[in-house]
């Protein structure tokens, strides 16, 4: 059916209420994106299907929830029945689950927490579906806890709540009513200008604004017109893109039509790299749902606006997330940069104007379509509006997706939401941004997290990415791994990224090989800034920000790299070698079992010894020791 | 078509491929249009296709397509996902991204090197792996990550990809 009405968006929207919010039976809705699956989702959903399915249950696959450290995450309802999600519902637990909660019976160890209000932000118009829910006691609300309690989902709204593959319960969620909105009733300026109130940035990393971007394609000369989806999600540590797309891509396709609308064009494009095959197969089937129901094609909800769009997938380059080398791999060409004297808007794909914003960037734009560029700028700071997505990982206790509003805190971020550092260690440093980016140290946690501070601290927002580190990186070793990185992803044109990243990457490698020599900081130093001014493009002006920030916070750990010829985080194998303290060893035998290499000695109960030439540093028995006694010296 | 025939001549010699020139016809025509600018989705079809990109293949489709060699040489080497060798039955795909290095990634890499006597990039002699490194699949919550073939193993360590790598000949 070719939905063209208001009316017919209403329609699917009542539908499919029941289905998504109080379904006739029980409904089991497994988290299915490819976190989840590798955590073993797949494998509950098949078990489930088979066990429960002839009883009439039904069994739905959704996108990710964001909280990737309990996954396989189940989401179960039922008629007058709390609505409750599960956790680490692996294979062998989910008949026990179903049935447990079947039975009226809620294990708190295996239980998230309980729903209290599923509605997106964009179904304030609705009543809240649990609302009369009797709660059960003991068990907290899902939105109470530390996890989710400080987020604010705008992107990720959908995710973890619908099946992606199923176009009603994206409308069913309010969606597509911010196309109809745009087409039937707003002239495309008026869209740029809502838009550009709003404030929303770029999310890709650089935080340009979407809304003059958007102006300046639509004012460039030009007979045809591109609108292009960055999902080439490279930031090696970031993964906000890929689980929009996995749990909620429609927004993403909703956004694109708006701005396709906006800027005047009927063709557009999505680059999504290969290394995410689960999101490609989920694009190319909201894609055809989209074209099915009149909401992306020719003559889109019967406005007589066409729009198309054509997916193309990335082969392994880093770089090509840089707009004109994207725009050039979309040619069929190597993806190598250009300099941009003439903006992509103005001369992009195939010399036309071409505006390219990142998945982020477009799943923002229905809601503010639909709840007003006012509602979207009264969140987050002065300069950096609304909300973005962070993946806290590394060592953080709740490793996940999170959303929050511009200007919270990395301690809210990393402590509040994420729970803190594992093993009770201590926080070292956060690195954001990625590869461009930087580590922020302790004493800086509590600034406000928005494109502006985080620049002053050396870090760049990015793309999202934060990695939280303890005691046991080494920062040397982890500027020495980004040059690396970029090292095998500069394309190779401009010498300053081509020379001057491997120059650096040769100087860190002696450092972290114990042959560092007095001078090599300064000229690390140097060389970093000859590399940062002269660069052609983002790629290598911002390759030294990995080392010129951890010089900053950590140059002690340089110097005792250079001078003392020592490893303080034991990583750089030639800088140190483990020691069992006598003192703290009880002689629980575990180092001695696990040791892959038989390099440990010593009775049960009694200290044991390490034997350090047979000793490969694999660090198995630092990992494993329950009483801290490897020492590392 | 020169090139053409002489691939089909060698079609016989030991470890050489044999390469069906119409289902390339029917890939670049009907698949992708004939459109040059697809020429990347293409390669990645063949390459996919044949776990490698012969040298054959590539001349066939630079003839049918009319893009010289050396531009397809150039694509085919600049992207890391094409691989000009013979890759072997099994592909290990170890996630080397900031998440999985800061949780021990590095040292998965150092024993799989060290179990499989490669480097990354490499297969080993009796062709039963290739074992490379991939910058971040996005599990980076579940990590460290490494793929063998299509499953994933998350939050693994060098002991179990080793023992899991006993169930792939």
């Amino acid at each position: 059916m070719k939905i063209r009405s208001k009316d017919d968006l209403d329609k699917i929207r009542s539908k499919v209420h029941d289905s998504l919010y109080s379904p006739p039976c029980l409904k089991i809705n497994v988290g299915m994106a490819t976190c989840g699956i590798a955590t073993g989702a797949q494998d509950t959903y098949n078990k489930a299907l088979e066990i429960f399915e002839k009883e009439g249950v039904s069994v739905a696959k959704t996108g990710c929830m964001g909280f990737c450290e309990q996954e396989p995450l189940v989401d179960i309802l039922a008629p007058g029945k709390p609505r409750i999600v599960y956790r680490h519902v692996t294979e062998d637990k989910i008949q026990e689950v179903v049935e447990s909660y079947q039975k009226g019976e809620y294990p708190k160890k295996s239980i998230l927490g309980q729903m209290k209000d599923p509605r997106s932000v964009l179904e304030d118009d609705i009543e809240n579906p649990l609302r009369g829910a009797v709660p059960i006691n003991g068990i907290p609300f899902l939105e109470e806890i530390p996890f989710f309690s400080k987020q604010l989902k705008i992107a990720l709204r959908n995710c973890g709540y619908i099946d992606p593959d199923n176009i009603e319960e994206y409308i069913g969620r309010g969606g597509y009513f911010s196309l109809f909105r745009c087409l039937n009733e707003m002239e495309p300026e008026e869209t740029i200008a809502s838009i550009k109130e709003s404030g929303l940035r770029g999310r890709g990393g650089a935080g340009f604004p979407t809304g003059i971007k958007w102006e300046a394609c639509r004012k460039a000369e030009g007979e045809k017109r591109y609108v292009m989806c960055n999902a080439d999600e490279g930031d090696p540590g970031a993964y906000m893109d890929r689980s929009v797309l996995e749990g909620d891509p429609y927004s993403v396709l909703e956004g694109m039509v708006i701005g396709a609308y906006a800027i005047g064009s009927n063709d557009g494009f999505i680059y999504v790299r290969h290394e995410y095959p689960l999101a490609v197969v989920r694009l190319v089937e909201t894609i055809k749902q989209a074209e099915a129901y009149g909401l992306l094609g020719s003559n889109i909800l019967g406005t007589g606006f066409d729009f198309n769009i054509k997916i193309s997938t990335g082969a392994g380059a880093f770089v090509c997330g840089e707009s004109t080398a994207l725009m050039r791999s979309l040619e069929g060409k190597v993806g190598r940069p250009r300099a941009k004297y003439i903006r992509s808007v103005e001369k992009g794909y195939r010399d036309s104007p071409s505006t390219l914003n990142n998945v982020e960037t477009w799943a923002n734009v229905p809601p503010i379509i639909s709840k007003g560029a006012q509602w979207y700028a009264s969140l987050g700071t002065e300069k950096s509006k609304g909300t973005k997505v962070f993946s806290l990982v590394g060592k953080v206790r709740n490793t996940g997706l999170v959303e929050v509003a511009m200007g919270a805190s990395l301690r809210t971020i990393i402590f509040d939401i994420g729970g803190g550092i594992p093993r009770k260690r201590e926080f070292k440093a956060v690195q954001t941004g990625g590869p461009s980016g930087g580590c922020i140290p302790e004493d800086y946690l509590d600034t406000p997290v928005d494109y502006e501070h985080l620049a002053k601290l050396g870090a760049i927002m990015g793309s999202g990415g934060m990695i939280v580190m303890d005691r046991d990186t080494c920062m040397v070793d982890l500027a020495r791994y980004f040059l690396e990185f970029l090292q095998e992803e500069s394309c190779g044109q401009c010498v300053p990224c081509r020379e001057g990243i491997k120059r650096l990457l040769e100087i860190l490698t002696d450092i972290c090989a114990g042959k560092g020599k007095e001078g090599d900081i300064e000229l690390l130093e140097a060389l970093s800034d000859t590399v940062v001014k002269t660069s052609l493009c983002a790629l290598g002006g911002t390759a030294p920000n990995p080392v010129l920030s951890t010089l900053k916070y950590f140059r002690n750990e340089y110097e005792a790299h250079i001078y003392d010829k020592k490893c303080p985080a034991g990583v750089c194998k030639e800088l140190f070698y483990y020691e069992i303290d006598e003192e703290k060893c009880n002689g629980c035998h575990i180092c001695f079992l696990r040791c892959p290499q038989k390099a440990i000695s010593g009775e049960k109960k009694k200290p044991h010894t390490i034997d350090q030439e047979k000793c490969i540093k694999c660090s198995i028995c630092y990992q494993s020791c329950k009483v801290d006694a490897i020492a590392i010296r | 078509m020169g090139e053409i025939a002489v691939a089909k001549e060698t079609g016989a010699q030991p470890g050489a491929v044999e390469v069906d020139f119409r289902a390339i016809d029917d890939l670049i025509f009907t698949r992708f249009n004939g459109d040059k600018e697809n020429i990347i989705m293409i390669l990645q079809a063949l390459n996919k296709e044949y776990n490698w990109l012969p040298e054959p293949v590539l001349n066939y489709v630079s003839t049918r397509l009319d893009i010289p060699l050396s531009q397809m040489y150039g694509v085919a080497t600049f992207y890391s996902m094409f691989s000009l060798e013979p890759r072997g039955r099994h592909l290990i795909c170890l996630c080397t991204g900031t998440a999985c290095h800061v949780r021990g990634g590095q040292i998965i890499k150092e024993r799989l090197e060290a179990h499989l006597g490669i480097k990354p990039g490499k297969t080993t002699e009796d062709m039963r792996f290739t074992f490379e490194t991939v910058r971040c699949i996005g599990c980076c919550s579940i990590g460290p990550v490494a793929k063998i073939d299509e499953k994933v193993y998350s939050r693994t360590n060098s002991a179990a990809i080793l023992k899991a790598l006993e169930g792939y000949t």
